[in-house]
């Protein structure tokens, strides 16, 4: 924790020293934002293009219109191209009626969007921000999520899929980084993913929309340009509800989802020059219903788990499946789970450096289970 | 010695003698007062609007004209700052829109409350913030108005509850403000406002049924500024007529660029209120000259020259500077001499607002539970 405030004195007595720009190109924060995967996994062959990841969302809804005459994407703003440029182009390609705009009612969108999909349209609706979904909560979780249920699988809406920019952004604050997946795990019936990158994101939202089951897709937004990767363009499929090991290890598990992946990725290059220790990183991808077989098969071989997330540490998801995993492993455990999130707190405007799991924090608890 | 003397009694003389020149026209040659004609208010489920003359008197125009002028200028420094990467996250700027908070606030008492969206420049100034704390706040530093934890969206002063981010959430609570002035018997009410975009939002209705079924001193203003974010109005809204959208609450629709008009309305609107007749929805109809905020450059849903040609036939500014200066109720050197000690004004507000220490690392604690243990790291 010492370490921690002396940088963080740095850091304000240099900004004040010198007063400059508090810029995020080209400075260490953003270069570490993304760290491509070192190999494609489990992704078919084919022509690739170079795509950030708001290109490949394009991509997957391109593909998607392209192949199923019953799409349609609508949002506030989705015809110019949306405020993330996620839907560039595709108004004028696919016409007015499968691209269009909503007026500023996310109650509305998502209501709209049940009813499209029960009556067999494949509906991809967009909430400008996570931040902004909560109009939207009953909607998701009380006529969404339980329809199929309710009407004895007469009706369903599983050709749902809401896309939301999720995660902090440097400069975002109170109402523009937040993480409301935790709020959704607690709701049978609906399916939350979380890429880390434009492969990831353009396989696993074709996934979501393919799914019998209503999907809600978080876009990590500081990724949309940061995040560069070879992508193929024609549609391919990631499996849902399957973590992905990327980097085996013995010594200790890490799990995140999203912009923290790439956090722990420099977390476990730290752990192995620093401390020897070999990390084995898990990208949970999915997180309802969530790969407990992956995880916990991981924790069995190395008894450490250490799970992140931006979110508050309370209520996150970190303890659903801090929980889980005590259950199924507790006699392999060698240290106490370790969740490294945010704080209980609403999401800071000038103290974000302060409040988000950064590779210190992740770093210093990786020592303190490997000394437990 | 005597040299430093003589300098600084030739100093007082030659300011003295400016002020000579200008004093010699102030009281004798400007008129004090003149009437205006102004637009007349379409009204919905009224018998009569707002009148259709407004007295204006050269103290009152000064004000309003310095008032404006700060707004402006405030804006348009921010606008820099932004640029030069000293003020970051979300900045949406209210030039254009100067009228509408002047005019409303000329319309109601002080010990009236107010609650807005995110454009909220303009009202922090007008409900009793200074540019300087305002500034800073956008700066994030501890000498801002919401000490530096609130940034742009979120400013405060007494009698003004923000500054909210999320786009039609504070209706409802203005409804909630005026139930409590009605509940305490003091004569205030709530001027609540939203925008053309939030006006589609759900719980807009929710709001308009309870502050009209309990009859709360409530006035309900859509700040129609034609574009909510990059959609205009035609493509948002199947009723363009915001005054009329609140079916069986009262309205008028009142021209958000004349600062007269806007405040003749907010006068007959207090007045219907703090009578007991329950709630009334004003809709001004005004123009933001940048984008939605500093991310949209503002012209590609709109073209250049619409935003020009709201600049030189309708800007507010303008409209009361003429209107004094036609009426000889201020000179030109006088509102010139405005103009300067208000740029001075900002840019102190900038300096200090870029060289104030940000807030202590406490205060990320402030505010929450002081008892709870904060972990980070479990």
């Amino acid at each position: 924790r010492m370490t921690m405030s002396r940088a963080l004195m740095h850091f304000n007595a240099a900004s004040r020293a010198t007063n400059p720009p508090l810029t995020f190109t080209g400075t260490e924060i953003e270069e570490q934002v993304f760290i491509a995967d070192t190999h494609c996994m489990n992704v078919s062959a084919g022509p690739t293009q170079k795509m950030n990841l708001f290109q490949s969302v394009t991509s997957a809804l391109d593909n998607t219109l392209a192949g199923d005459p019953t799409a349609v994407i609508f949002g506030e703003d989705v015809a110019f191209g949306g405020v993330f440029r996620c839907t560039v182009g595709l108004r004028d390609k696919y016409g007015k009626d499968r691209v269009f705009n909503t007026p500023l009612c996310e109650q509305g969108i998502v209501g709209f969007g049940i009813g499209a999909a029960a009556a067999g349209a494949t509906a991809i609706a967009e909430i400008q921000f996570a931040d902004y979904i909560y109009p939207a909560f009953d909607q998701i979780v009380n006529e969404a999520a339980k329809y199929r249920y309710r009407s004895g699988n007469m009706f369903d809406c599983g050709k749902l899929t809401i896309r939301a920019p999720w995660g902090c952004v440097g400069h975002g604050s109170i109402y523009h980084s937040q993480c409301p997946e935790a709020f959704f795990t607690h709701c049978p019936g609906i399916k939350i993913v979380v890429p880390r990158g434009p492969v990831q994101a353009k396989g696993l939202l074709l996934s979501c929309i393919a799914d019998q089951n209503p999907c809600i897709f978080f876009e990590p937004k500081i990724l949309y340009r940061a995040a560069v990767e070879q992508v193929p363009t024609e549609a391919y499929q990631i499996p849902l509800s399957q973590a992905e090991v990327l980097q085996e290890g013995s010594d200790l598990t890490l799990v995140a989802w999203g912009t923290q992946v790439h956090v722990l990725k420099e977390v476990a290059a730290m752990a192995q020059e620093k401390l020897g220790v070999s990390c084995e990183l898990i990208d949970l991808r999915t997180i309802l219903p969530w790969d407990t077989e992956t995880v916990c098969k991981s924790v069995v071989k190395t008894g450490r788990l250490l799970i992140s997330h931006e979110a508050p540490v309370t209520g996150g998801f970190a303890a659903e499946i801090s929980s889980t995993v005590q259950e199924e492993c507790f006699l392999n455990l060698e240290a106490p789970i370790s969740r490294v999130c945010g704080y209980d707190t609403p999401f800071p405007h000038i103290f974000e450096p302060f409040y988000i799991p950064d590779k210190w924090k992740c770093f210093e608890a990786v020592k303190r289970m490997i000394n437990y | 010695m005597l040299a430093i003397i003589s300098n600084v009694l030739r100093g007082t003389a030659s300011r003295n003698g400016a002020r000579v020149v200008v004093s010699a026209r102030t009281y004798a040659d400007f008129t004090p007062q003149a009437s205006f004609d102004i637009k007349k208010c379409d009204v919905h489920k009224l018998e009569e609007g707002p009148p259709l003359q407004a007295v204006l008197t050269r103290e009152e125009g000064l004000q309003y004209y310095r008032t404006m002028q700060t707004m402006r200028r405030m804006e348009l420094k921010s606008d820099q700052l932004y640029k030069q990467k000293i003020i970051r996250g979300f900045c949406h700027l209210y030039d254009g829109q100067e009228a509408c908070a002047v005019g409303i606030e000329a319309g109601i008492n002080l010990t009236d409350h107010l609650i807005t969206a995110y454009r909220a420049h303009g009202y922090t100034l007008t409900r009793g913030g200074t540019v300087r704390e305002i500034m800073a706040e956008l700066t994030g530093r501890r000498g801002g108005i919401a000490k530096g934890k609130g940034g742009s969206m979120h400013m405060y002063t007494k009698h003004f509850y923000g500054g909210n981010g999320i786009v039609g959430a504070q209706v409802p609570l203005g409804a909630g403000v005026a139930l409590a002035c009605k509940y305490l018997g003091k004569n205030e009410l709530c001027v609540c406002l939203y925008g053309d975009g939030a006006a589609n939002q759900g719980q807009i209705f929710e709001t308009y049924n309870m502050a009209s079924l309990w009859k709360l001193p409530c006035i309900f203003i859509c700040e129609n500024n034609k574009y909510g974010m990059g959609t205009s109005v035609e493509r948002a809204a199947a009723s363009t007529d915001y005054f009329k959208r609140g079916d069986f609450i009262p309205g008028l629709r009142v021209d958000g660029m004349d600062v007269l008009c806007v405040r003749e309305a907010t006068k007959f609107a207090a007045e219907h209120c703090r009578s007991g007749k329950g709630p009334i929805l004003m809709e001004l109809q005004t123009y933001r000259y940048h984008g939605h905020s500093m991310s949209d450059p503002g012209i590609s849903y709109r073209t250049r020259e619409e935003i020009q040609e709201v600049r030189s036939k309708s800007d507010p500014i303008s409209m009361l500077k003429d209107r004094m200066l036609s009426n000889n109720m201020a000179s030109v050197e006088e509102l010139k001499e405005i103009d300067v000690e208000v740029r001075k004004e900002i840019e102190d507000a900038a300096q200090f607002a870029t060289t104030d220490p940000e807030p202590p690392l406490d205060d990320l604690l402030r505010g929450t539970n002081p008892w709870t243990k904060l972990k980070s790291v479990s």
